[in-house]
């Protein structure tokens, strides 16, 4: 496995994990079909993320990269918090192996996600807190898919692969 | 740490007595090209008729039907391939199942590519094909049968015998890849009604890089790779003496050890498999009954496999696993797919496959590590919490 020191200590220890009771807001990306899951809850006082924590269901990256991202968000306002992008946290775990790259995706995914909807509540007062369509994130998790039959990227969502022509398994 | 080697599918180590074999054949001959007419061509050519004596008498076939291979997935190329030109006159339609390895799926794609048909049989939940099923695919212009003895993902051992009758009955060429099979369970060419067999030797403790295609008397088959008229025209190429010489030796010791093996290989499942059970929401895959006796394929709900299996790796225990997570989120093990798990449960499945030198303690040692990771993965899982 070429996963670097730092994804191998997160991934073996991972920080933060579990959901918080009450959330001000949570972030879902990902599904169980393409192999990985997480979810991002936070508590925000003061316009700055106080807690935060995670679940994930995924490969050793995955889980590096959600150790990762809920460390570097700690304590940031929500504006700091917004600027973390997939790419500076691969970059904070030292880099990831080529194929593992969709991975990092997920964390800044699900850590934006938990904050819009933390604005949602806040605007919304009382309202039902915006709920993210299934579709919407297995529409974004494909672009970042493999074709399981030839391994081809697939670089925008579609039924057939462009590669080989077999059809994508995506419910 | 000691290492703990449960991945004997991925290959098996090189048996002690191989490598004697082996490093006392360099010492003696080395470089003797067995198509050189002088001394070291003699001696060269007395290995290799004797190493082809060795497989064959591992399979129960003839010496003159063995051709000597890169391995399993030239073996495999070779036969498809080989039949699919020969017979191209014949008829174009190739039969084979939705469980094949890569290595027969990948070959039958490039063939579609060139005009010929492919009817795929589905498996049933046990990943089991039906013969019935391959009888009524049969048409006209079918030229070749090709399904595989035992699954490498699963262990289902498939019903050859039957099918290999079906196949003589329509005069269509029966191959089978054997690959996975052979080596850990006694295999008879003449009981299993095939014309081809591919088979490859770092399955039974020989070295990685050499193989076998057994060739049924009177099969119409082309090589795959042509040039000189090494391995009676069908396999050009001066041979590998040093793997074949390894072969030679694994090749006996696999016939002469083979009740032995399986024996043990048996007991370690049974074990495992005892233990396995005290364990929540696992679902073993394959059959129970006609299974290789020494690999186990489970699905651990919740919790993905590579990442159960880095960890596993990281206390020095080598398994694997086919979620292939490692080439691509997506790609679940078409195998378990086919034999009806959901895509999230196929993302959480490890493979164990045991070997002789295997041990009891072995697995006691692996299982309390494999018992804390699953608890371990699962605690950080949102599906597990939403149950």
């Amino acid at each position: 496995m070429q996963y670097s020191d730092i994804v191998m200590e997160h991934f073996k220890s991972p920080k933060n994990v579990g959901r918080i009771e009450n959330p001000d807001g949570i972030g879902e990306v990902g599904n169980p079909v393409c192999g990985d899951m997480m979810t991002i809850t936070i508590k925000v006082k003061d316009e700055r993320i106080e807690d935060i924590k995670f679940e994930t269901f995924g490969c050793g990256a995955a889980i590096a990269v959600s150790s990762m991202v809920t460390e570097m968000a700690k304590g940031k306002t929500l504006e700091e918090a917004l600027k973390i992008t997939n790419k500076t946290v691969a970059e904070q775990l030292g880099g990831l192996p080529k194929n593992k790259l969709h991975c990092s995706n997920l964390g800044a995914d699900a850590l934006h996600k938990a904050i819009m909807d933390y604005y949602a509540k806040k605007e919304g007062k009382g309202k039902e807190p915006k709920k993210f369509e299934k579709e919407e994130f297995i529409g974004k998790r494909e672009e970042k898919c493999h074709c399981p039959y030839c391994d081809t990227e697939l670089t925008e969502p579609a039924r057939y692969c462009k590669s080989c022509g077999r059809p994508i398994p995506i419910k | 740490m000691e290492l703990i080697y449960f991945d004997h599918i991925s290959g098996t180590p090189l048996h002690p007595i191989v490598k004697e074999a082996m490093i006392k054949y360099i010492e003696e001959n080395g470089f003797g090209n067995p198509s050189s007419q002088h001394r070291l061509g003699d001696a060269a050519i007395e290995t290799l008729n004797h190493a082809r004596e060795n497989v064959a008498r591992l399979i129960n076939a003839k010496p003159e039907e063995i051709v000597f291979t890169s391995g399993g997935t030239e073996s495999i190329n070779h036969a498809i391939k080989g039949v699919a030109f020969a017979r191209a006159k014949k008829g174009k339609h190739i039969i084979t199942s939705n469980i094949e390895h890569q290595s027969v799926s990948r070959t039958l794609r490039v063939l579609m590519r060139m005009g010929y048909q492919i009817t795929t049989i589905p498996v049933d939940n046990y990943g089991v094909i039906d013969p019935l099923d391959v009888k009524k695919a049969i048409r006209d212009d079918t030229i070749l049968i090709t399904i595989m003895h035992a699954n490498n993902e699963i262990g289902t051992i498939e019903p050859v015998e039957e099918i290999g009758k079906i196949a003589r009955e329509r005069n269509i060429v029966f191959h089978t890849d054997a690959v996975a099979s052979c080596g850990s369970i006694s295999i008879d060419v003449n009981e299993l009604n095939v014309d081809l067999l591919s088979l490859s030797a770092n399955q039974f403790y020989g070295p990685p890089g050499v193989g076998a295609l057994y060739i049924r008397e009177k099969t119409t088959i082309f090589p795959l790779i042509d040039g000189g008229t090494q391995e009676n025209n069908q396999r050009a190429g001066t041979q590998n003496m040093i793997g074949i010489a390894g072969m030679a030796k694994a090749a006996s010791l696999a016939k002469a050890e083979m009740h032995e093996r399986t024996e043990h290989l048996l007991k370690l499942k049974r074990y495992f498999l005892d233990k396995l059970g005290t364990l929540d929401d696992i679902i073993v895959n394959g059959h129970p009954e006609k299974s290789l006796p020494g690999l186990v394929s489970f699905s651990v709900e919740y919790v993905e496999g590579e990442s159960m299996m880095i960890m596993l790796d990281e206390k020095g225990i080598c398994v694997s696993t086919r979620s292939a997570c490692a080439s691509g989120s997506l790609r679940a093990s078409h195998v378990l797919i086919a034999i009806g798990r959901d895509y999230a449960t196929a993302q959480g499945t490890l493979l164990f496959s045991f070997g002789i030198f295997n041990t009891i303690e072995q697995i006691d040692k692996a299982f309390v590590v494999l018992e804390e990771t699953i608890k371990f993965l699962r605690n950080i899982s949102p599906l597990y919490k939403k149950k």
